[in-house]
């Protein structure tokens, strides 16, 4: 079986790019260093081997199914589930007082991304029960924490979240689920009762867990239209005991399974509440502000998304890889002698083009998402509060367009990757054309596309007086000023130096359009996005490219190849996919319309 | 009741190792390295007799270049009460390690040493043995199942026929076979637990032994590509294509 991630690149990205051994010397991982950090990861390695990545063809063959009282599906998801949680990965990073480990944020997601290499459906379940976890973490009461906490924790509960309704995705502000507040019962714990539809909710119901916490957006029965008035409630499968056993069934039913495309082994679900006399929820953190406290975990489960979108590539990328390297077929265009022997696949200069192509995306979509990772740590840990307030600014910033850039991004790559099998890559075979299925998920689910070009022009570039603008483009002049002093990165810092100029210039009079017209100024948002995700990634390379740099000049001859692919693979990336922004940027100065001034009729 | 684990580090089994293109060797640089599955299988067993209270402590013992502290971490993460690096940069064969392992056997008198069957790198199946003839204990390879009590144990072997089972007297060595055990994984609390316990380090100098090399390797090849199948007839001609063909019976 191939490896699930490339254990090089990935040491390289926790211990060169980043500095996640120094962060033994914050307060809160006093306990710990490298040698805990790689040892966790050798055991997330070892389970999504085993338990995850055997079973990913047989998951996406069998999926779950629904026979009107209980979902079935394969054996081996509940395997892994167990594994995963005996292992201590659903609580590894809660603090010891929870009864964690504070493993640090950027070691937990690093582990995770074998989890997703290895089989993104079933990763889906603890996924998702780690961010339902960590906003009762952040938003419960003591009390909810006792009940809710240590089962989810240690994998007697699965979590899930509730948003999206039958008739309301991207506009979470206008969702019809409400909650009735019922007479105080005198235990003080709030109690409502919910009714609504919600759609689309992975892992709304399964057979992994004696009991499911789903974390519901509804509105409290008069509270305002719109965003204001929407709060989060716990709702729980079954009513737990106070003793914190799972007791009588709640009032939450499943409609029924919907069937997908990709990620077949996680149940895709139709819930009901309230069919009956409304089912138990308690809110959880300040009512109307349900919104903004669900906006945590989806914050981080958008990172989480550009990590899948990272990892599906990356699998997909290294089977090709290994594929390229056996193959044979052909001769080069100079050799003319039928009589010599073939030659294998990764020495046509096109196939190499597809694998370097595929490298900078996987790769690069790793180090992307981990570097947020390492910002989500700093923003909580960091020892001096101006650097977290920094590294804030600059996670608002990137957020969006680490969700967007890997999963889109990811599409491609993985199309590249079935192209080097040829007709073995369309075959199911080979694990390749599940990988496809399943990526073409990442540009939709945690907010389509459309909604991040939205949330960056519209919202991210504005917030704070554009702070985290600034500390964008803070960052990435720091990175320029790094390239320096390297002969061969001049070029590329060259390039990536006046396509952040001109990002600058099309956002100001992006902004200022939005001001008189918001409807033109955001109009092809989108394809900004997509610009300013080109902008990210070049200068995510630029980074590694700088690093890998000065070891070539302190250790020469060291990791020679290790370093030069990754030289070579920014310079793949700044000079052949960073142009396709000007193409973007020439519309955006021009404020081109011509899909806003399309008419309905005229389809 | 003390027993003593050897435990190598290798390269990972999920890698597909390349030969290095001028036959020096297969190329190390930037892959995975773990524990050889087999010596996770004989600290499982270790961990397990002591769980059993059959023995008191359990002693993970390594053999090599300092990275081996990460393999010796993850034996006491799986359960090992502490360890011992014998450190050295020269290229250890089976029967250095084996004299290695018998200094180190002197200092802790354990009652059982259990090895792997052999390493998945080298995968020569000699270090046990070797250690067992230096010691002149009895030696129980291949075992799928162990039972200890008093001074024997019952040990259940592979062979090429099935299996026999044999009655040890203690001291001995033990050589895991695959299907002895299940080996659990080293969980997040115990790897954190792990970094607290004592690992030692030692040098082949300070256990008085000479690891000089014995073996040169002469040169290192893909193994041959394998042919296309063939269909046969039937078990005649299958048997004359044996004899005659694959010249094997
Ligand atoms: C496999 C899967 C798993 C999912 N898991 C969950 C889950 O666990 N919990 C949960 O709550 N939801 C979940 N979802 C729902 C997912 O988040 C929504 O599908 C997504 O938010 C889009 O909403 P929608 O499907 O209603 O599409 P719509 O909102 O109808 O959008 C359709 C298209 O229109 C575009 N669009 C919409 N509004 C605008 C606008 N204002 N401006 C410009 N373009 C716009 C979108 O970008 C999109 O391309 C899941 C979905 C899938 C497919």
């Amino acid at each position: 079986m191939a490896e699930l991630l490339n254990d090089r690149d990935l040491k390289f990205l926790l211990y060169e790019f980043l500095d996640t051994a120094g962060l033994s010397s914050r307060a809160r991982y006093g306990e710990q260093s490298r040698d805990v950090f790689d040892a966790v990861l050798d055991t997330a390695c070892a389970i999504a081997q085993e338990h995850f990545a055997a079973h990913n063809a047989e998951g996406d063959a069998n999926e779950p199914e629904f026979d009107g009282t209980v979902v079935h599906m394969i054996a081996q998801t509940k395997t892994a589930w167990d594994a995963f949680a005996q292992a201590g990965f659903l609580a590894a990073h809660w603090d010891i007082e929870e009864g964690g480990l504070q493993l640090p944020e950027v070691v937990l997601r690093a582990a995770m991304a074998f989890f997703c290499s290895a089989n993104a459906a079933t990763t889906g379940y603890p996924f998702l029960t780690i961010g339902a976890a960590n906003l009762l973490r952040a938003f419960g009461t003591p009390q909810q924490k006792k009940l809710y906490l240590a089962p989810m924790g240690d994998g007697r509960y699965a979590g899930t979240m509730a948003l999206t309704e039958p008739g309301q995705g991207s506009a979470l502000g206008d969702i019809k689920t409400y909650a009735v507040a019922q007479e105080d019962d005198g235990s003080g714990s709030g109690s409502y009762r919910i009714f609504g539809q919600k759609m689309f909710i992975s892992g709304g119901d399964q057979n992994l867990t004696e009991n499911i916490v789903h974390m519901v957006l509804a509105r409290v029965k008069g509270d305002p239209q719109g965003v204001k008035g929407i709060s989060l409630f716990i709702v729980p499968k079954r009513l737990p005991n106070p003793d914190g056993s799972p007791g009588e069934r709640n009032d939450v039913a499943l409609a029924g399974l919907l069937h997908k495309m990709g990620w077949r082994n996680t149940t895709s679900t139709v819930l009901s509440f309230g069919e009956k006399q409304g089912a138990v929820g308690y809110l959880l953190g300040k009512r109307g502000s349900g919104l903004g406290h669900m906006f945590q975990m989806m914050n981080e489960a958008r990172i989480g998304v550009g990590l899948f979108g990272a990892c599906i590539a990356y699998r997909a990328y290294l089977l090709s890889l290994e594929y390229a390297r056996e193959r044979a077929q052909g001769r080069l265009p100079s050799c003319k002698d039928p009589l010599s022997p073939q030659v294998k696949l990764i020495q046509h200069a096109d196939i190499r083009r597809l694998l370097l192509a595929q490298k900078s995306i996987a790769e690069g979509a790793l180090a992307l998402c981990l570097f947020a990772s390492s910002l989500v740590e700093d923003q909580h840990s960091h020892p001096d509060s101006a650097c977290r307030t920094q590294a804030g600014h600059l996670l608002e910033f990137l957020t969006p367009i680490v969700k967007s850039w890997c999963g889109k991004q990811g599409c491609l790559s993985n199309d590249m990757a079935i192209q080097v099998l040829g007709g073995s890559g369309y075959t199911r075979d080979y694990p390749l054309e599940q990988l496809y299925r399943d990526q073409r998920l990442n540009p939709i689910h945690e907010g389509a596309e459309g909604i991040h070009g939205l949330d960056l022009l519209g919202r991210k570039v504005v917030m704070l007086d554009g702070a985290c603008y600034r500390a964008f483009r803070a960052s990435i002049a720091a990175t320029l000023a790094e390239a320096a002093p390297y002969a061969a990165l001049q070029p590329l810092q060259a390039v990536l130096e006046r396509s952040v100029a001109k990002l600058d210039e099309i956002t100001a009079g992006l902004i200022e359009l939005q001001k008189n017209d918001p409807d033109r100024g955001l109009a092809n948002a989108t394809i900004y996005l997509d610009a300013a995700g080109r902008i990210v990634a070049s200068w995510i390379w630029l980074k590694q490219a700088v690093i890998a740099s000065a070891c070539l000049v302190k250790n020469p001859g060291s990791d020679e190849a290790f370093y030069a692919g990754k030289i070579q693979a920014a310079r793949y990336y700044i000079e052949w996919e960073l142009p396709g922004a000007s193409v973007s940027f020439d519309l955006l100065a021009q404020n081109n319309a011509i899909p806003l001034d399309m008419r309905d009729e005229w389809f | 009741m003390k027993i003593l684990v050897p435990v190598k580090r290798v390269v990972d089994y999920n890698v597909k190792v390349r030969v290095k293109a001028d036959g020096t060797g297969v190329d190390l640089a930037n892959v995975k390295m773990s524990m050889n599955p087999f010596d996770e299988i004989a600290i499982e067993e270790a961990v397990r007799l002591r769980e059993a209270g059959i023995a008191k402590e359990v002693i993970a013992v390594s053999c090599g270049v300092a990275a081996c502290q990460e393999t010796l971490r993850t034996a006491m993460a799986i359960g090992a009460d502490r360890s011992i690096l014998v450190e050295s940069d020269v290229d250890l064969q089976p029967l250095a390690v084996a004299k290695l392992i018998k200094a180190v056997a002197a200092k802790e008198q354990p009652q059982i040493v259990i090895f792997g069957k052999q390493a998945i790198d080298d995968d020569a199946n000699q270090t046990g043995q070797m250690f067992a003839a230096l010691m002149g204990w009895p030696q129980a390879t291949f075992a799928s199942k162990v039972v200890v009590s008093g001074d024997t144990a019952s040990v259940t072997r592979e062979i090429d026929g099935g299996a026999e089972t044999l009655e040890f007297k203690l001291p001995m060595v033990i050589t895991t076979d695959l299907r002895l055990n299940e080996p659990r994984y080293a969980t997040l609390p115990n790897i954190m637990k792990a970094k607290k316990k004592q690992l030692d380090v030692l040098k082949p100098a300070d256990l008085g032994v000479d690891v000089t090399p014995r073996l040169t390797t002469l040169k290192v090849s893909e193994p041959p590509k394998r042919g296309a199948g063939i269909k046969v007839a039937d078990v005649k001609d299958l048997v004359a294509k044996l004899k005659n063909e694959a010249k094997v019976i």
